[in-house]
């Protein structure tokens, strides 16, 4: 029992992880109709930042100021590189964003070197035993991050002209045009609010661990999150984010005991292999809405 | 009905005058392409007798690639179902291959056939029978999600791959390549110390051979019924189904097609090399596909092989540019060195053609073929 439930609290820090990246997606799916592949990079360019920055300026510092400059990063390749795209096939916008993404990715793994790099978060490994059941401090930082980061995106969806002016707009973008929505302000936003919580997402995840070249490997498992929660749902990109991390590190635990026969541990597909069952049985998520056609 | 004898080519004179649907239909439908393809083939036959044994075997590879990307552009640019997951069906071809031809008594899985026609199809069959399994779940998806599931294959297909280890000897330890023998000819064996023809020039004319077949295949398929269903259903699925096109079998169709053509490029992709290990089949080597069939032209044969040649030669020119770019290092330990630069390449050459010119090479060559044959005029 005290296994399970070490499990499910290492599976809430995953999850918050998951949720945060998750996000990142559906602001963009929301915002312009696409997935951006880019997520990935952003994600490890803004954590190969923070450990620059984490031991001149200190953990926190550097998790805003690299948040805020990956934010600018993700402005400056919106605008350049998908801006003059917008009203083209989303397949070609999807395919343009993997282009991106080989490009930030290769160029800022450059940057890790063959020192190890750690963000220098204050928590590590430690844990605090909670009734003989081990928690991991970062694991509850980034899930109290995580909670923080969402009330305070929900706000900004509903409270801020800003984010009203996004939810219009992924209602009916033309409706909001004539309302007098800037559409391209509401691109750009979306692209700086997802490249933020990639970085943060990175951070995290690699809070306790050193950062090596293959850290961008958990922003892609967080496709199989958003396909849960569906495209279009922030709850749902939440709640399928706990979901995924929460199934991935039980699984990861009790992987000797039901896999005997398999020697890699099966919780490194777990969320693929979630994906694959949820959309047989339902092709558009769990939250998703489904695609009425017009013919 | 009276039989009008429609002639194959059109009037001296009059290259433009079709007579009947099928001339304007036909594979070679122009003099000058009939003897452009003529010479085109004549030139890549000749290519080993001209060019260095290092430089052939990048051309070899290329060739093999164009075979694999061909098929992504049958699923992805005809029939316009994104397919992230083109890696797995390589894979699952390298694989059945070196399991039919592998030694029976060795380490790993073997059967000892070997035919190599026999494992060529059989690669080519194992493939386009996960394809077809695989395509069911797919045709229940459209556009990004599909992308996404894709996607997921590779990450689930490595798995099994690392795992499976008597098939394929287990992660960072891999296993050997089918070696291809034909009628007592061993492509692998190198002969150009006594004067016969060396591994390079044999495995290239193979490759080409294979190349050619495959590529009328995809040609003949793209201008039949199968390929404009294809296309219908790429334009618009849900317009192609009113008309009668079977989504379902047609994507089906498609999937089992494009994985057959993946398959085959698997089973001979590390015949130069020999040796191969599970992490080749990455995200990197789909993200290569999807390259080649952008940079060369979505829904087109002859701009695949085009873009196919150009990402087998990046490494090269990467190789050649530290000459020209002092702070490129050669060092994989120094950044930036060149294979940093070769696989920013990739991205850059994506959205640069993305961005500037969307029907890829082939779309360049159209171009220049339109100014030279309308010239003096504009168009």
């Amino acid at each position: 029992m005290t296994q399970l439930l070490g499990a499910v609290a290492g599976g809430i820090g995953v999850g918050s992880i998951y949720a945060l990246l998750a996000l990142g997606f559906v602001i963009i799916y929301k915002s312009m109709g696409v997935i951006s592949f880019a997520q990935p990079a952003f994600l490890l360019a803004g954590t190969v930042l923070v450990t620059y920055l984490s031991p001149e300026i200190g953990f926190f510092p550097a998790l805003v100021v690299g948040s805020v400059a990956i934010a600018g990063v993700a402005l400056v390749v919106e605008r350049v590189a998908i801006r003059p795209m917008v009203g083209k096939a989303v397949f070609v916008i999807a395919i343009i964003t993997i282009g991106i993404d080989i490009i930030v990715r290769i160029v800022s793994g450059m940057f890790v070197g063959s020192d190890q790099r750690t963000v220098r978060d204050p928590w590590g490994l430690d844990a605090w035993e909670v009734g003989g059941v081990y928690v991991e401090q970062r694991d509850l930082a980034a899930f109290a991050v995580t909670t923080v980061l969402v009330l305070a995106l929900f706000a900004f969806f509903r409270w801020t002209p800003i984010g009203l002016a996004m939810r219009a707009s992924a209602l009916d973008q033309e409706a909001a045009m004539a309302q007098g929505v800037n559409v391209g302000t509401v691109f750009a936003v979306s692209w700086a609010l997802a490249g933020a919580l990639a970085t943060v997402a990175g951070v995290f995840a690699a809070a306790g661990r050193t950062v090596d070249q293959n850290h961008w490997h958990i922003a892609l498992l967080a496709l199989p999150v958003i396909i849960l929660g569906g495209l279009d749902s922030l709850g749902g990109a939440v709640l399928g984010g706990l979901v995924i991390g929460i199934t991935q590190q039980v699984v990861t635990t009790y992987h000797r005991d039901w896999f005997p026969g398999l020697d890699t541990n099966i919780g490194s597909i777990t969320p693929y292999l979630v994906m694959l069952v949820v959309l047989l049985v339902r092709p558009y998520g769990l939250f998703g809405t489904r695609e009425v056609e017009r013919v | 009905m009276t039989a009008t004898r429609t002639r194959r080519l059109a009037p001296l004179g009059r290259p433009e005058l079709y007579t009947s649907y099928r001339q304007d239909m036909a594979l070679l439908n122009t003099r000058s392409k009939m003897l452009g393809a003529l010479g085109v083939l004549v030139v890549a036959a000749l290519m080993p007798l001209m060019v260095s044994d290092n430089l052939l075997l990048i051309l070899a590879s290329g060739l093999v690639l164009a075979i694999g990307a061909i098929g992504l552009n049958l699923v992805t640019g005809y029939a316009g179902q994104v397919s992230l997951g083109h890696a797995f069906f390589v894979g699952v071809g390298a694989y059945t291959a070196a399991a039919m031809a592998g030694d029976p008594d060795g380490r790993y899985l073997g059967l000892g056939i070997d035919f190599m026609p026999l494992w060529l199809l059989g690669a080519g069959l194992v493939a386009a029978l996960c394809g077809a399994v695989v395509a069911p779940l797919a045709t229940r998806l459209r556009g990004l999600y599909l992308a996404i599931v894709t996607l997921g294959l590779v990450f689930i297909g490595q798995y099994f791959f690392f795992e499976w280890d008597e098939l394929t000897g287990g992660s960072q330890v891999g296993r050997d390549a089918a070696k291809p023998v034909l009628l007592g000819i061993e492509f692998t064996a190198d002969y150009g110390f006594k004067g016969g023809w060396t591994e390079e020039q044999k495995l290239y004319w193979l490759f080409l051979a294979v190349l050619v077949i495959a590529a009328l295949v995809a040609r003949n398929i793209a201008r039949s019924r199968v390929g404009r269903a294809f296309s219908a259903i790429r334009d618009r699925d849900v317009a192609a189904g009113v008309m009668g096109v079977n989504l379902t079998r047609y994507k089906i169709i498609a999937f089992t097609i494009s994985s057959f053509y993946a398959g085959i490029a698997g089973a001979l992709m590390f015949s130069a090399s020999g040796h191969f290990t599970p992490e080749s089949f990455n995200l990197l080597l789909s993200v290569q596909f999807i390259a080649i069939v952008l940079i060369g032209g979505v829904a087109t044969i002859s701009g695949t092989i085009m873009g196919a040649m150009l990402i087998a030669l990046l490494p090269r020119i990467a190789s050649e540019l530290p000459a020209f770019v002092p702070f490129l290092s050669t060092s994989a330990s120094e950044h930036p060195n060149i294979f940093d630069f070769e696989q920013i390449m990739y991205g850059v050459l994506i959205v640069a053609f993305l961005l500037f010119e969307p029907r890829g090479l082939f779309g360049i060559w159209h171009r220049v073929r339109t100014y030279w044959k309308s010239y003096p005029f504009s168009y």
